[in-house]
């Protein structure tokens, strides 16, 4: 049964977002912790808006990859910022739904009126990742740390063999299926049978609409740099299907492997926030407001058992919020899809136009149909960018909600990520 | 930024050589801080003839709690403390004859004058005289207080301000100005100011407060004191740099609670984006300080056409375009808007290797000159500023020899601290600065260039 959205909550504002300049992992952030990255990334934001000393509603952030020392990540980075100590705050994390799924969290206590304003965000570090022991050597540790003599002590030691001290370096890999997400979107590409030269022409394409942006300053009020980082080094302005034709497949196998380094994103660090508002306190502070959350939407799917692909779970959630606004995939100025690889954006783009598909899967008596692709991640994502995967939900929501706004009013967007564990968030934002 | 060689020069030591050396012993000077008395001690004010502003200058004085002596009588008695300042009205002067009743004050006070003290005298314009001999005697003035300038030590300075007539409401700003340790790197300085339409009275302690101040270039340097000073005094200030120095831009906003706004000041957008900008967050702006500036030298015959464009740009075109495009703005640019332009020392007496530079600098003198009257139509004001040796990090990559000279040819025998260009257009952009207008106001302690 479809839900109705009740219509006497208020929609939270998007007043404007910053984030640091995304690394490659292990280049120009190789030193700098999430905290680091994260209270950054708030201190620019607080610059921006002018919001030294003062306390927010909350702040909601989250990182995937996550150091146990680091428990009260959020609450930490804030007590560093210049934000009043009084700010509450929490971690969330749903993998690379994180940051977005933060800016829901935010906005609809905003929108229930719990809060007047909020600080959504997320980080990630692949260069100062959390190393874990493996369990034998964990053992051996726990017992030697509980030993009391010297004794005790010296034969706890002994039972550590060379083999145990190789640390378990965290991968990007299902933890139920032991598949990288990567070998995950080279069975759904094959499935959906999508062309090496698609994916390479939406990777270029990505490049060279992020690095136009750079270059006419639109990512001037959205970016701070950090750590001698002013743009995005993963960003390749002169990247071209040619040069990309010639890399060798990573992802797949034999004959039919089609996904490279180039139409995959990097491991990379980074950090973002969002400012989210009720319209009444961005007027009382004089601060804009480049759009409004409108709905949001979760769904799930089973890729270990049920036969679906990992990262497909964002089309199981559109039609959902589609259905609940009264809107048809067609009635948005700018979709935002998170390009984790090309051929997920792609294979989510050819489900939506799939008549079978969308009847046997979604329940749909028509497919949702094809977009005008012109409309499609316009000023770049993922693939330029770089996929620091709690950051991607707010570098998105702070980009599409100032495309929204240069657009002008009543221009309407869409955001959908996929995220690890077959999750996928989407979101509308309006202006 | 330590000045090594003062602070050695002053230290018990360091006394001892310089003064066997017969080495320069460069002073500590007198800077401001927020709750200080306008002077350290008694002013004397005398004058030259029967002139009109001693009175208005001794009540203004006494309203700002400061001491008012008499002059030294014939036989050199004085009524106590050494003075902190000496000013002489000299807009009774009629002849050049009449000029030895200044030396008649000026001797004795100038004798007893206290470190860091302030020499400050008032005439008439030259260019208003009745007769040449007027002029000659008002023109004298100038080299008068300029060598007076050169011979004060300890960090005390010497300037001039011209008062025509019907503009002598409008010297409490300027003459507060040059008694208080803001001034302290600006010597040897003849200014003019101008009838104008003062506000009501302000905060003393927060002149700014409630104004809206733009600085551009505020990531570091003289930009960044400028809007530290700036926001001292109460305004609310939009740091204004370009996106790779964003970093540093959010850390100067964060720390004086200001905000941070990424802009390349010469982009085609930007007059549009900076107006839409002040629109949205402020409804308008009250103050604008056009800081940011680049050097690319070469000597001339060796520049190529790239050095000289981005100069030109950056220091005068983009000072240009978003001046215009904030007077074309309807009611972006408030009522007793102040623009402050920042100049270079080069500007006015050129520099070998600085042809682009040294234009683009002069340049900005000629405009704002040209600008005032209009902006006076408005009550608002624009003025330029021009610093000579400051000590920042740009100055502090010069080679040593370079740097301690050009620190050290000039009356105070130190660089200015960027604090001091500061002061210097914080004052400027004061509401009650309104008489000051279309000036060109030197901060590099009478440097020899260009003096
Ligand atoms: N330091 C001196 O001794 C001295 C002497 C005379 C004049 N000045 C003038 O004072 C001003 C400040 O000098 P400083 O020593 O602090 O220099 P600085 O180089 O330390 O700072 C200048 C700032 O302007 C910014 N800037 C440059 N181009 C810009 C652009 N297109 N858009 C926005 N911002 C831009 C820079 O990023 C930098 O942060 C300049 O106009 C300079 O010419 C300095």
């Amino acid at each position: 049964m479809a839900t109705t959205r009740s219509a006497d909550v208020r929609r939270a504002a998007i007043v404007g977002g910053n984030r640091i300049p995304f690394a490659r992992s292990n280049s120009a952030y190789a030193q700098a912790s999430n905290q680091d990255m994260l209270t950054a990334t708030l201190d620019g934001l607080i610059a921006r808006f002018g919001l030294q000393g003062k306390r927010l509603g909350e702040v909601v952030a989250g990182a995937v990859l996550k150091h146990s020392r680091d428990f009260n990540l959020t609450r930490e980075s804030v007590l560093g910022s210049r934000l009043s100590a009084t700010t509450p705050a929490y971690d969330v994390q749903q993998a690379c739904g994180t940051g977005l799924e933060a800016a829901i969290l935010v906005a609809n206590k905003i929108a229930l009126g719990q809060i007047e304003s909020g600080i959504a965000g997320g980080v990630d570090t692949t260069s100062d990742a959390p190393l874990a022991v493996g369990d034998d050597l964990r053992r051996v540790l726990i017992s030697l740390n509980n030993a009391k003599t010297l004794q005790d002590r010296l034969k706890a030691l002994a039972r550590i063999r060379p083999g145990q001290l190789v640390p378990e370096i965290p991968r990007n890999a299902e933890p139920r299926t032991g598949l990288a997400m990567g070998d995950h979107a080279a069975i759904t590409a094959k499935e959906w049978e999508i062309g090496r030269e698609e994916q390479d022409e939406l990777a270029v394409r990505s490049h060279s609409n992020m690095a136009a942006a750079y270059d006419r300053g639109f990512f001037d009020d959205l970016v701070t740099p950090f750590l001698g980082l002013a743009r995005d080094n993963n960003l390749r302005p002169d990247s071209s299907v040619e040069k990309l034709a010639t890399l060798k497949p990573v992802f797949g196998k034999g004959e039919g492997a089609t996904m490279t380094a180039a139409n995959s994103t990097p491991l990379t660090d980074g950090a973002s926030a969002v400012l989210l508002a009720s319209d009444e306190w961005a007027a009382e502070e004089g601060l804009p407001v480049l759009a409004h959350l409108v709905d949001a939407q979760t769904a799930a799917v089973d890729y270990v058992h049920g036969g679906e692909g990992l990262l497909m779970a964002p089309v199981y959630a559109m039609p959902v919020m589609l259905a609940r606004n009264g809107l048809t995939l067609q009635d948005f100025d700018f979709y935002e899809i998170h390009e984790a690889f090309a051929s997920t954006v792609l294979a989510t783009l050819k489900a939506w136009e799939d008549p079978d598909f969308c009847k046997s899967k979604l329940g749909l008596d028509a497919p949702l149909g094809a977009i005008d692709r012109a409309k499609l991640n316009v000023n770049g994502s993922s693939l330029a960018a770089g996929h620091p995967f709690a950051a991607t939900g707010g570098r998105i929501v702070a980009q599409l909600a100032k495309q929204l706004h240069e657009a002008g009013p009543g221009k309407r967007g869409l955001i959908s990520i996929c995220a690890a564990g077959g999750q996928g968030v989407v979101a509308i934002l309006e202006s | 930024m330590s000045d090594w060689y003062r602070d050695f020069a002053n230290s018990s030591f360091g006394t001892t050589v310089t003064k066997q050396l017969g080495l320069p012993r460069p002073a500590v000077l007198r800077r401001y801080e927020p709750g200080q008395p306008l002077l350290p001690g008694p002013a004397v004010v005398g004058s030259a003839g029967d002139g009109r502003l001693r009175d208005t200058v001794s009540a203004l004085l006494r309203d700002a709690g400061v001491h008012v002596q008499s002059p030294a009588t014939a036989d050199g008695a004085t009524d106590g403390e050494k003075p902190a300042a000496v000013i002489l009205d000299a807009t009774g002067l009629r002849t050049p004859g009449d000029l030895v009743s200044a030396h008649d004050f000026l001797a004795p006070a100038i004798k007893r004058l206290r470190a860091s003290g302030r020499v400050l005298i008032l005439a008439d314009p030259p260019g208003e005289a009745d007769s040449p001999a007027q002029a000659a005697a008002r023109q004298a003035l100038d080299g008068l207080v300029r060598s007076i300038a050169k011979e004060l030590r300890a960090g005390s300075t010497a300037n001039l301000i011209y008062v025509p007539a019907g503009a002598e409401g409008s010297i409490a700003s300027p003459v507060t100005f040059f008694l208080s340790g803001r001034s302290a790197y600006v010597d040897g300085q003849v200014m003019s100011v101008s009838a104008a339409e003062l506000p009501a009275a302000e905060d003393d302690e927060q002149p700014l407060a409630g104004k809206v101040a733009v600085v551009t270039g505020a990531a570091r340097g003289i930009g960044a004191a400028i809007a530290a000073v700036m926001a001292r005094d109460g305004a609310h200030v939009v740091a204004v740099d370009i996106s790779a120095a964003g970093d540093r831009l959010a850390e100067v906003a964060n720390e004086i609670g200001g905000t941070a706004l990424q802009l390349d000041i010469t982009a085609d957008d930007a007059p549009q984006r900076l107006i839409e900008h002040l629109r949205e967050r402020h409804g308008g702006v009250d103050i604008v300080v056009h800081n940011a500036g680049i050097t690319r030298d070469k000597l001339l015959v060796n520049m190529d056409a790239a050095r000289w464009n981005s100069v030109m740009a950056v220091n005068l075109q983009a000072q240009l375009d978003i001046t215009q495009a904030l007077l074309d703005a309807d009611g972006v640019l408030r009522d007793h808007a102040r623009v402050v332009c920042v100049s270079s020392q080069s500007g006015i007496a050129g520099n070998r290797g600085q042809t682009n530079y040294a234009a683009s600098k002069a340049g900005v003198i000629g405009m704002v000159r040209a600008w005032a009257p209009r902006f006076a139509e408005r009550r608002a004001t624009i003025n330029a500023v021009a610093p000579g040796f400051i000590v920042t990090e740009m100055t502090a990559r010069m080679p040593f020899g370079t740097r301690e000279v050009g620190s050290r040819i000039n009356s105070l025998q130190q660089g200015g601290l960027p604090v001091d260009v500061a002061e210097t257009i914080a004052w400027l952009s004061q509401p009650g600065s309104a008489g000051v207008n279309g000036q060109t106001v030197r901060v590099c302690g009478q440097s020899m260039l260009g003096a």
